[in-house]
């Protein structure tokens, strides 16, 4: 196995990429591709992601800044979400004639 | 052909053949990014050199359209100046060619977007654009290795000086510049290359070169010996398989 050293030095940072598709949108995460500094990253994302007119505005940002949940926390973090139904809001009657909601 | 024509087509060919030498590096590049990067700045080439060949064919009026300029021409028939046709070389002279012509192209399409021809305006209007892009990509490498390691910088240098002798054909004026309806002095665009391209050289820590030697003739088809390999390879399967289409 390769250790995290040696990788580092025969390879660029990763780095993560947002992409927003149009105005009003969020960013939504496209991928990761590896540059050597912020604004290569920024040109390798457009190239690599934005080449047939996907959007309007790209993020990136190094993949080390993110803090990730780990697969074992899943049954803590998300399990107990499962059964309250109370947290929805399907509780309200609808006022007649509001549509879109 | 007609100086108008003539004007078109060396401007197609100095695209075709840059694309034609930047693909030469796809599954060559440093890394996987950079060959995608490479590979689009060359599409982004083809694409304004089948549009500048269309019309080349156009203004002609013989009926030859891209297809017949690009692939049916015997190598001193190209226009393109000897510049876009030299040997990739390494990363660090493909990075010094690409600098120097991209600049080039930039200015060049920005003031024939200007021009009354309404179809070469619209072509330069889109590939001004493209060829912005170019530049940051060209300069950000040509400041990486520039101002990177000894390594990179004795490169950088070396390939500075061995393109800049062939950055002065391109702003020689010639019979078709002075004739042709809608060109654009090239000598005129000298003055803010120089600029842009200087302030890049100073931002990378390199020296710009002496001007002396000015290699020229390629747009009077005069080209390099490396020219008819790359003529050649590119040509080669339309020739063997007339009209062939994916």
């Amino acid at each position: 196995m390769v250790s995290e050293e040696s990788q580092e030095r025969s390879q660029w940072p990763l780095w993560e990429v947002f992409v927003r598709a149009k105005r009003g949108l969020g960013h939504l995460h496209a991928g990761s591709l590896h540059a050597a500094d912020a604004r290569m990253a920024l040109l390798h994302a457009r190239d690599l992601y934005t080449r047939r007119g996907e959007g309007v505005s790209i993020w990136v940002v190094p993949s080390a800044a993110v803090v990730a949940s780990s697969p074992d926390e899943r049954d803590p973090f998300f399990d107990p979400a499962a059964d309250k139904a109370y947290r929805h809001p399907g509780f309200f009657e609808l006022p007649e004639g509001v549509r879109h909601l | 052909m007609n100086a108008d024509a003539r004007y078109a087509l060396r401007l197609g060919d100095d695209a075709l053949v840059a694309a034609q030498r930047l693909i030469q590096w796809c599954a060559r590049a440093p890394e996987l990014e950079e060959d995608v990067a490479l590979a689009n700045i060359a599409a982004d080439l083809l694409g304004q050199a089948r549009a500048l060949l269309a019309l080349a064919g156009e203004e002609e009026g013989a009926g030859r359209d891209e297809d017949d300029l690009a692939y049916l021409r015997e190598e001193s028939e190209f226009g393109n100046a000897l510049l876009v046709e030299l040997d990739n070389g390494d990363f660090a002279v493909s990075t010094a060619k690409a600098l120097f012509f991209s600049v080039y192209q930039n200015l060049l399409y920005r003031a024939l977007s200007a021009v009354a021809h309404p179809v070469l305006a619209g072509i330069a209007a889109k590939a001004a654009k493209e060829t912005a892009y170019h530049v940051e990509h060209a300069a950000l490498w040509a400041v990486r290795l520039g101002d990177g390691t000894d390594e990179s910088h004795r490169r950088m240098q070396a390939a500075v000086d061995e393109v800049w002798p062939y950055t002065h054909e391109l702003f020689a004026p010639d019979e078709v510049t002075r004739a042709a309806a809608f060109a654009v002095d090239p000598a005129g665009l000298r003055p803010d290359w120089a600029r842009r391209v200087e302030a890049v050289l100073v931002e990378a820590t390199l020296r710009r070169p002496e001007d002396g030697w000015a290699p020229s003739g390629g747009r009077a088809g005069a080209h390099t010996e490396a020219f008819g390999y790359l003529v050649g390879e590119m040509q080669v399967l339309h020739r063997a398989h007339p009209g062939v289409r994916w």
